[in-house]
């Protein structure tokens, strides 16, 4: 096997459990899975960010804004260090597809977690038509597919602007690039691969709120 | 041809029309590129295909990128492409520079473009040694041969100048020359010298970050990974140390620095530290090579010393220095040069580092440390003097007077190449000559006395010289 992040030769450690059991092949060497930073809980309950029990200061001020109660919470799997920049860089950007299987043993156990019981439609965030073929493949889609579920078309997109090329004030001030296309009558979970400022789910969860979704939920790669 | 490298012969295509010299598309001429990297719009890459200018290259053929060549299993994936509908293979290897998928052409641009013959190109004024002048002969008549050559030359020849004659002389006969160096800093430093010592050429500086994107002058310098991007184009390509990563190990690399180059051309490499296989080859006298032994001041390479620390990797382990190592450090503190000490791994240069902090200025530096460049030039202006590396400040850099101290000189990361690099770092201004090299150790290893003896091999044939 190949560590599927650096390439280099990842030896099975060999016991007699491993021996006697089925085991998962291992994907990512040790070096890499120590780069990669698990977020342990609890956290800031409504954001998923790492540090700290209590809702964050930036949860605070979106609960005293417009978009309050749009959003029930974010369940996020891995501190968005700089490693995982550089991984979501080449996943994302340059279109590095299979790295996605570094993160899916990791991201399968904290959605089971949080969303085990729950009866949800998994909603994926929309590209505009240029960056989809630029890319090639929509990363919420893949993440969802790798959940195990098949994402839904709930949103359509109107511009065609880069989130992560604008600071945090103008994505928040921006008005909503997205539009509703289906009906939500279950809870939905919007899933992404980044959290950053919050704004592109609570745009999604606003939309679906008004149309009248008992709940919206948000599962990110990273926070 | 390839004799160095013993690569597999990249794919040939079949023959194209030269672009005119006058055409715009000359500045494509000898890309290898995938479509969207392409400037032109689909109608002028069309005419361009049936004027025989551009040809149309599967990207991926039997388990092989046509950008890159990697042919590992473990190097290509798989994923739904969304343009074409299918599952696609694409290339992990080269991924980086842009996706080379299985449903998408590469275009390979006519290379036979002809370049300015410049009547006196050169306007450098200094002179060379009876060394560099050896060697910059050896490099004329290879290039006029078409052959291959490798310059084994010290660390602080003066590689640089010994090349302006070479270049000078591919010049006046109108060749195209590509550059290609493993590091972005040493682009970086070597486009300005070039520029200022041949005012009149278009010269180009091309790696990932560059706001050069082109890539189309006559002399070119670039990263290693920018020879991905072309096809039989150059008449003359130096390779700059051939034997440091990510060049030496990387099949892929050498394969495409191999098409990059034209089927008649001259290949030179440079290295300080040759590796076994080379060495072979030149014994067996399969690769033609010139010595420079000597230093561009004419003073020998401080050859190093060996001292046995035995509990420096249990003093280490506790985040401390055995006595001896200290003692040395506070006598060399009393000199005036500053002191440049290698660490064999990220944890043991901050420990050192934080360690000599309470008595000494010093900063530790590696090679994902964020203030790299800082650190370095602050050391530079003599801020600091003290700075603990790792193996990443092994080569390429010069500080005019420095001693140097490895630390656990046995440690793998310090192999022969790296040893007789990391002493190079002594004694590199006519200033100060010297410099004391000292390695640190727990037992000798093959590594420390095979450093040792190619230094002082060097030292003794300079002499004879």
């Amino acid at each position: 096997m190949r560590c599927i992040i650096c390439f280099s030769p990842v030896l099975p450690s060999v016991d007699w459990t491993t021996f006697l059991t089925l085991q998962k092949p291992v994907k990512v060497c040790l070096q890499c899975s120590d780069k990669l930073s698990g977020i342990e809980e609890p956290g800031c309950p409504q954001c998923g960010r790492a540090d700290g029990a209590e809702v964050c200061y930036d949860c605070e001020r979106w609960e005293r804004s417009e978009y309050a109660g749009v959003l029930t919470k974010n369940v996020a799997v891995f501190s968005y260090n700089e490693f995982a920049k550089e991984l979501v860089a080449r996943w994302k950007y340059r279109g590095d597809f299979t790295l996605i299987e570094a993160f899916t043993e990791a991201a399968q156990k904290k959605y089971k977690n949080h969303f085990h019981s729950m009866e949800a439609d998994l909603a994926a965030i929309p590209l505009s038509k240029e960056r989809l073929w630029e890319r090639g493949f929509n990363q919420s889609e893949a993440l969802i597919t790798q959940l195990g579920a098949s994402p839904l078309s709930f949103f359509k997109r109107k511009g065609s602007e880069k989130q992560s090329k604008k600071g945090r004030m103008e994505r928040i001030g921006g008005e909503n690039p997205f539009e509703l296309i289906g009906k939500p009558e279950r809870p939905v979970i919007l899933v992404d691969d980044i959290y950053t400022t919050g704004m592109t789910v609570r745009h999604l969860g606003r939309l679906l709120c008004e149309a009248g979704c008992p709940e919206v939920y948000s599962f990110t790669l990273f926070r | 041809m390839l004799h160095l490298f013993n690569v597999k012969s990249p794919h040939s295509h079949p023959q194209l029309s030269p672009i005119p010299s006058n055409s715009p598309y000359k500045q494509l001429s000898g890309r290898l590129l995938t479509r969207n990297e392409i400037p032109l719009d689909e109608n002028e890459l069309q005419q361009l295909i049936q004027h025989e200018y551009v040809y149309k290259l599967p990207s991926i053929t039997s388990n092989r990128c046509g950008r890159c060549g990697a042919d590992e299993s473990h190097l290509f994936g798989h994923f739904p492409h969304c343009v074409c509908g299918c599952s696609c293979c694409y290339c992990r290897n080269c991924v980086m520079m842009g996706r080379v998928t299985e449903c998408e052409s590469l275009y390979i641009f006519s290379s036979c473009t002809a370049f300015k013959k410049h009547e006196a190109p050169c306007n450098w004024e200094g002179n060379l040694t009876i060394g560099q002048q050896n060697a910059a002969e050896r490099i004329i008549s290879s290039i006029k041969r078409k052959e291959e050559l490798l310059v084994w030359a010290v660390c602080g020849a003066g590689k640089t100048e010994m090349l302006f004659p070479g270049i000078t002389y591919a010049l006046r006969q109108g060749l195209r020359i590509c550059i290609a160096t493993p590091r972005t800093d040493v682009v970086r430093e070597l486009l300005p010298r070039l520029q200022s010592a041949f005012a009149d050429v278009d010269i180009q500086g091309l790696y990932g970050d560059s706001e050069e994107k082109l890539g189309s002058a006559q002399l070119l310098i670039a990263t290693t990974h920018q020879l991905y991007r072309y096809t039989h184009a150059f008449d003359v390509v130096i390779i700059d140390e051939i034997d440091a990563f990510p060049f030496h190990n990387d099949k892929s690399l050498k394969w495409a620095a191999s098409r990059a180059a034209k089927k008649a051309s001259a290949q030179i490499y440079l290295t300080a530290t040759p590796r076994k296989e080379e060495k072979k080859r030149i014994r067996k006298k399969q690769l033609s090579a010139v010595f420079i032994p000597s230093r561009f001041h004419g003073h020998p390479l401080p050859v190093p010393k060996l001292k046995l620390t035995p509990t420096l990797r249990s003093r280490l382990s506790k985040g401390a220095l055995p006595s001896s190592i200290l003692s040395h450090i506070s006598n060399q503190r009393k000199g005036k040069r500053q002191l440049l000490l290698f660490a064999s791994t990220i944890q043991s240069a901050e420990n050192i580092a934080s360690l000599l902090s309470l008595h000494y200025s010093v900063k530790s530096v590696h090679a994902e440390d964020p203030e790299r460049a800082d650190k370095i030039n602050s050391f530079r202006n003599l801020e600091i003097d003290i700075l603990v590396t790792t193996t990443i400040l092994e080569r390429g850099v010069t500080f005019p007077s420095v001693d140097v101290f490895v630390i656990d000189a046995g440690h793998q990361v310090f192999d022969e190449a790296a040893l007789v690099q990391i002493s190079g770092r002594a004694g590199r201004s006519p200033d100060d000559p010297d410099g004391r090299v000292i390695f640190f150790h727990i037992g000798k290893t093959e590594a420390m006395l095979e450093a040792q003896a190619a230094i002082e091999k060097m030292n003794l044939k300079a002499k004879k010289q």
